[in-house]
């Protein structure tokens, strides 16, 4: 069943990160971090519909994990790149597989960022700002 | 007079390798075409002057002919040369292995290691790449450690947490860690299977059983029923399924094509496998599976056989002095075993050489059928099937050239070639 999580945080300019992932625990602790760090967060755990849901909001950052159920993050990240409307949306890939023609694949689709699980909070907070406050 | 009988065997590999012709050595020797031909082929026995003789022809010592070394170390050792390329006097191969066996031996030795290990190390990391339930199982791992490590980070942080979230936060790292837990269990479990089981190669663990008992099964040709057989192999999982399978197609050729009398015609007609087939009424890839089966010391000539899928891995391999192919891919692709499965249900005979030094010619029959019981509205699954015969009297046309794959070849201008050889094998000449 889908289901979605909007974790609004104080007052970042409004900006609007979406997360893809399908691990409710790293969802809720991802949304947790980044809400308290003042950014509206929204979720979707679907890869099949992930596209739809990118351009319903649109975001302005997009955290996105490689293994979803349906649809790859590497699927969704090269229509991320064709589409006019996210082809400049920093797009951050999180995923348990770090080998490096996973990161080289990433990159070459146009990923902002590759990182890997396990990950630091700090990280993600740490990055996040960095894109969003450029 | 020698009394070592591939003698002969060692004549013809000189003669291949210095390019010389069959008649032009007889004549030069003083015999005739045909007797030389049977000499070569180890019928005749040789020794004294004509011996003498053919070495000096053959520029090679006598003692070199009628002791020789063992082929198989001899490619062992070129194998091993190929790697450093120009930087090896691989002509002189033959020569350091007649003048000093042992180290002959250690070099072959070391080299057959290598490639076991090389073997071993393409194994696993196929297995980190593509194993499925290695995969699967780590990646559940790693998310139950990420999602324990970033909830566990916000409980231990600065920041005030109200006591509705503290709540959930335990809860959740409570799920995971049981959820760890089990993929942990599972995936020791795993990793302490058998390594048969394991490795993704039962096909190796199944042949290495085979190769035991000489590729034929002398319990099930006495009517054992294949259960016990397989019982008895002492195979586990994979492995042990991928022998059932290929010891019930052993006792369903076995049944259609009973010993004695497959012997007996295959004999008569010169192990003529159409023949062979129209003789019995049976399918063709039968009777190349039935040849390859036939038991050793009885005077049949060697025999490989391999069976591949429709993507060109190899399923079977019964290997012959000279052939071989790699089990997952980086086969060379002119074999007839590969031009079968663009061309089902037409029987393929071809004869084909390997490139020099060895220059080993083998007569080759290639089917591919589908596999399995027909069924509608699905893809077939094609096998093919190929019988190799090595040393095949001289035929009038050039044979196919063939390699065992392109990293250890050296026909640099093959239109298949894939990669480079490795180490810049030599380019010689007749390629």
């Amino acid at each position: 069943m889908e289901k979605e999580i909007i974790a609004k945080g104080g007052d970042r300019m409004g900006k609007r990160v979406l997360l893809i992932e399908d691990e409710p625990n790293i969802i809720e602790a991802i949304s947790f971090i980044l809400s308290r760090d003042g950014w509206t967060v929204h979720t979707h755990e679907d890869g099949t519909t992930a596209m739809d849901k990118v351009l319903a909001l649109p975001p302005d950052m997009i955290i996105l994990d490689v293994m979803l159920p349906g649809r790859s993050g590497f699927d969704i990240l090269r229509d991320l790149r064709d589409n006019m409307v996210t082809q400049q949306t920093p797009v951050m890939m999180l995923t348990a597989r770090g080998q490096d023609k996973d990161r080289d694949l990433a990159m070459r689709l146009g990923a902002s960022l590759f990182m890997t699980k396990p990950f630091s909070n700090e990280e993600v907070r740490n990055h996040v700002r960095n894109f969003l406050e450029a | 007079m020698s009394t070592d009988s591939l003698v002969g065997s060692r004549i013809r590999e000189k003669r291949l390798d210095r390019g010389l012709r069959q008649a032009a050595v007889a004549e030069t020797v003083g015999i005739s075409a045909s007797y030389l031909n049977l000499i070569e082929h180890n019928r005749r026995r040789i020794g004294g002057k004509l011996l003498a003789d053919l070495a000096r022809v053959l520029e090679v010592d006598t003692a070199l002919l009628a002791d020789g070394v063992a082929r198989e170390m001899l490619d062992e050792m070129r194998s091993a040369a190929a790697r450093l390329g120009d930087r090896v006097e691989v002509e002189r191969t033959q020569e350091l292995a007649a003048r000093y066996p042992g180290w002959s031996a250690l070099i072959a030795t070391q080299a057959r290691r290598i490639a076991e290990l090389e073997e071993k190390s393409r194994v696993l990391t196929d297995r980190m790449s593509y194993d499925p339930q290695l995969a699967g199982s780590l990646h559940e791992v790693i998310s139950a450690v990420s999602a324990i490590r970033s909830t566990a980070s916000i409980l231990v942080g600065p920041e005030d947490i109200d006591r509705d979230w503290q709540r959930r936060f335990h809860e959740n790292i409570h799920k995971d860690s049981l959820r760890l837990a089990q993929n942990s269990e599972a995936l020791i479990t795993y990793l302490e299977a058998p390594a048969a089981e394991q490795s993704g190669s039962p096909f190796e663990a199944v042949e290495s059983y085979l190769a035991q008992t000489g590729y034929h099964m002398a319990a099930l040709e006495a009517g054992t029923a294949v259960a016990k057989v397989v019982k008895h192999a002492g195979l586990q999982g994979a492995a042990q399924e991928v022998l059932h399978e290929v010891l019930e197609r052993y006792g369903a050729d076995a049944a259609a094509l009973p010993l004695a009398a497959f012997e007996k015609t295959a004999r008569k007609v010169h192990y003529d496998p159409a023949v062979i087939a129209r003789h019995f009424d049976v399918p063709l890839a039968q009777v190349l599976r039935r040849l390859a089966q036939l038991p050793s010391g009885q005077g049949h000539p060697p025999m490989g056989l391999v069976t591949c899928d429709a993507s060109g891995a190899v399923t079977f391999l019964k290997p012959v002095p000279g052939f071989t192919l790699p089990r997952a891919g980086g086969a060379c692709p002119l074999w007839p075993l590969f031009g079968a499965l663009s061309r089902p249900h037409q029987p393929l005979r071809m004869e084909v050489k390997l490139p020099p030094p060895n220059a080993t010619r083998f007569l080759c029959f290639a089917l591919a059928e589908p596999a399995g019981p027909a069924q509608f509205d699905a893809p077939p699954a094609l096998q093919a099937t190929m019988l190799v015969m090595p040393d095949p009297p001289e035929a009038a046309s050039e044979p196919q050239g063939v390699g065992l794959s392109c990293r250890i070849c050296p026909r640099m201008a093959c239109h298949s070639r894939r990669e480079p050889a490795i180490g810049g094998v030599s380019t010689q000449s007749e390629l």
